[in-house]
């Protein structure tokens, strides 16, 4: 994957040191350390995953395995305004995919990619338990039910000047 | 209800706080204020009321008036009409589709009728974020009941009693997993609440963790009581904050009350419970992959034998049972084993819940007796089929079961009719499907799914899921031939046999089922290039029936990519060389004019 480089600054390694020190260290809590830290990095670059895999001492391919392992860590930035599209079943059903289909056509990007301008981001669920709003779609905070691919542009218009 | 008068119940589920409800409730306590009434009238936010198609819910008691789709904007009406002039406001009550009465009692509504909610105890009806409230509804009773009556042994025998089978899909006797916990070596032993609910269309676990915390915790202690171990293990979803959230407050508050922690209840009992955290693989809803995250290491099953009950967290005997599970139990102990093995029918006792959804009028979280049929569970708990258009199918256990069909109406749903039928229980995803589903699609979808999921470890998931999906994508673009369909039941059967878990020895059961129950569905992709449902893209089309069209140009403003033509009040053209198939247009259309061909 083509990531640009990044260079933690001292006070972001701090930050990742001392989250791994409120799990003891312990490679174990693995899983937590990832949660935390992704929560205040917003995701979780190579750059962060060594000095984890130094303060838990494991290897970095451990680190990384991990990491992509669970589809809720990221390697990449989510964009400003992420959307995520619900594809569970009942969702689906309901024509989900006629929507994810015209969020990908409208900002260009496929799912798991930011748009260029860093504003707009997808991604697919799989369910978040409101069958009765299907198909749903969650932009940041702001959950959309009973959305049809007519209504993406609408949706879209309502972030492209915040 | 403690010192108020009348108290209006408001759903804090997911759903319904997608739709403002914290809102709703926020507003309902000013206008209260407004009137001084705040200290005759309480708001409570509460769990799910399982009826999502008409949410958001809010419930006046002691009345039972039951209103549905409550906006942020009818919080006045409601206390200016119902509270202070005593006015039902009868616009936001629940009409009946059917004979088309206004129903206000939800005990008299088609879709409570028929239920027997057991898990669902208290979902819906107490505040889950206020100990208090589940205490007045009987919650650790059954802990204190235990405690001082039972010895272990006997605790364990009243679980086997019951007949209660493990409700995360499996369907292993629960009281026979404690049996065998409690007999491997003493020393650190593990209870495990295994709420990683995966399965897509599914939200039974969740709704009881955000309604009903205090079951799970209850039930989690009677099993540290019973196997002999002193720290309980919730695995949940990282995805489901709110249930999180309310999970924390629940264990705080019993730690508060001396409910959980040392010396439980000065009977000598220590048992404490944590929180471990998922992070999005359906495959950790396996029991031993499950283990391996919560180790903090890639959720890869293991080989079984050990079983966790020997050999599970940190090497410690396990047991690890489902939130629905446990959410039943203290009420085995309230009741009896007898009360329980009376519901249900001769080899499933007890209820289910099953998260409805799909094609259904009442979407939304039920739970009947074992047995009940999937015609009941459809036609009158469920309200038949949207739109009025006709049943196809429905989708039982997720990406590890299968669809059941119009002839399978009237099969009494338990873990081994719908095995026999080809399906199977699953944790309670229930999703019913209707003529505009293409059944090779359907499988298509399950099979992305468990290609994504696949953890990777043994071979015939990681690459023979994969070319599962190859094959159905291939027969979708209308390329297939019938060796394709050999192909696929043979590479399943095979992929079946040889897994190493669960998620590969059942990930071929959607193409199996829909192969066994649509196969002129997918002769007629194969042969005829043709999808009935007009669903497969690439052998479909949208075009305007010139007659019907009546030139609005409703379609023309929608298109995305500009590829309907035509004069106003004129009849309109599809460009079928720039259409998307979208299918925009077709939503849009009022007139029936578009077709899909």
């Amino acid at each position: 994957m083509a990531t640009t480089e990044i260079v933690l600054k001292e006070k972001q390694v701090q930050q990742i040191k001392d989250i791994c020190k409120q799990f003891n260290n312990e490679s174990g809590e693995l899983i937590n350390v990832l949660h935390k830290t992704q929560s205040l990095f917003g995701y979780l670059p190579s750059e962060v995953q060594v000095v984890i895999a130094q303060e838990l001492n494991m290897s970095l391919a451990k680190v990384f395995g991990v990491v992509t392992f669970y589809s809720y860590f990221t390697m990449t930035p989510r964009g400003e305004h992420p959307i995520d599209v619900c594809m569970g079943t009942a969702c689906y059903v309901r024509g989900a995919e006629k929507v994810l289909e015209e969020f990908k056509r409208q900002l260009k990007i496929e799912v798991g990619e930011t748009t260029l301008d860093g504003k707009f981001s997808i991604n697919s669920l799989r369910c978040v338990g409101a069958c009765g709003l299907a198909p749903v779609v969650i932009v940041g905070d702001k959950t959309y039910g009973a959305v049809t691919s007519a209504d993406v542009k609408n949706i879209l218009k309502e972030y492209e000047n915040k | 209800m403690g010192n108020y008068k009348t108290e209006i119940l408001i759903c804090g589920g997911s759903g319904c706080k997608a739709s403002q409800t914290v809102l709703t409730a926020k507003l309902l306590r000013e206008v209260l204020e407004e009137n001084n009434l705040s200290s005759e009238v309480q708001v409570v936010m509460t769990g799910c009321f399982g009826f999502c198609e008409k949410g958001p819910i809010v419930k006046i008691m002691p009345d039972n008036t039951f209103y549905v789709k409550v906006k942020p904007e009818d919080a006045r009406e409601l206390i200016e009409e119902h509270i202070i002039k005593g006015k039902k406001v009868n616009r936001l009550l629940y009409v009946d589709p059917k004979t088309k009465e206004i129903i206000s009692d939800s005990k008299h509504m088609g879709f409570y009728k028929k239920q027997n909610r057991i898990a669902l105890r208290n979902c819906g009806v107490i505040d889950p974020e206020n100990i208090d409230e589940a205490i007045a509804r009987n919650a650790y009773t059954a802990l204190g009941k235990v405690l001082n009556e039972m010895t272990p042994e006997v605790a364990i025998d009243v679980m086997k009693k019951s007949g209660m089978r493990g409700r995360g899909g499996g369907g292993f006797p629960t009281g026979m997993k404690w049996d065998i916990t409690s007999k491997s070596p003493a020393g650190q032993k593990y209870v495990v609440c295994n709420a990683d609910e995966g399965d897509p269309g599914a939200f039974m676990d969740r709704s009881i963790l955000e309604g009903d915390p205090h079951s799970v915790l209850e039930a989690m202690a009677i099993c540290g009581y019973c196997i002999g171990a002193d720290t309980g293990l919730i695995y949940i979803r990282a995805e489901y904050p709110l249930a999180i959230e309310r999970l924390k407050i629940a264990i705080k508050q019993a730690r508060e009350k001396g409910l959980l922690g040392n010396d439980i209840l000065g009977k000598g009992f220590s048992f404490d419970v944590e929180l471990k955290y998922g992070a999005g693989a359906f495959v950790c809803g396996e029991e031993t992959a499950l283990i391996s995250s919560m180790e903090g290491l890639r959720g890869e099953p293991t080989f079984k034998p050990p079983f966790p009950s020997v050999e599970g967290y940190l090497g410690k005997p396990t047991n690890v049972n489902n939130v629905e599970t446990f959410a039943s139990i203290p009420e085995i102990f309230n009741k009896g084993a007898e009360w329980f093995a009376s519901i249900g029918n001769e080899k499933s006792k007890g209820t289910k819940v099953f998260a409805l959804a799909g094609k259904i009028n009442n979407v939304g979280l039920i739970e009947v007796p074992m047995g009940t049929t999937l015609r009941e569970v459809i036609y009158e708990i469920g309200g038949g089929i949207k739109d009025g258009k006709k049943f196809k199918a429905v989708q039982t256990g997720g990406p590890s079961g299968g669809c059941l069909t119009s002839k399978d109406l009237d099969t009494p749903i338990d873990y081994d009719n719908l095995i026999a039928a080809g399906s199977m229980m699953g944790s309670g995803g229930m999703i019913v499907l209707d003529e505009d589903d293409c059944m090779v699609s359907i499988a298509k979808f399950y099979l992305e799914f468990t290609v994504e999921e696949s953890c990777g470890k043994c071979s015939p998931c990681r690459i023979g899921n994969k070319r599962l999906h190859e094959i159905l994508e291939k027969i979708c673009k209308g390329n297939g031939t019938l060796e394709d369909l050999e192909q696929l039941r043979n590479l399943s059967k095979v992929i079946k046999d040889t897994s190493l878990c669960g998620l590969g020895q059942t990930s071929p059961n959607p193409i199996l089922s829909t192969l066994d129950n649509f196969y002129d569905e997918y002769l007629e992709h194969v042969h005829d290039k043709k999808c009935r449902a007009g669903v497969c893209k690439s052998l479909m089309k949208y075009v305007i029936e010139p007659d019907t069209c009546i030139g609005c140009t409703a379609c023309v403003r929608v298109c995305p990519v500009d590829a309907i033509s035509g004069e106003k009040k004129m009849s309109h053209l599809i460009n079928q060389a720039t259409c998307i198939k979208c299918g925009a247009c077709y939503d849009k259309c009022k007139f029936n004019a578009i077709l899909i061909k």
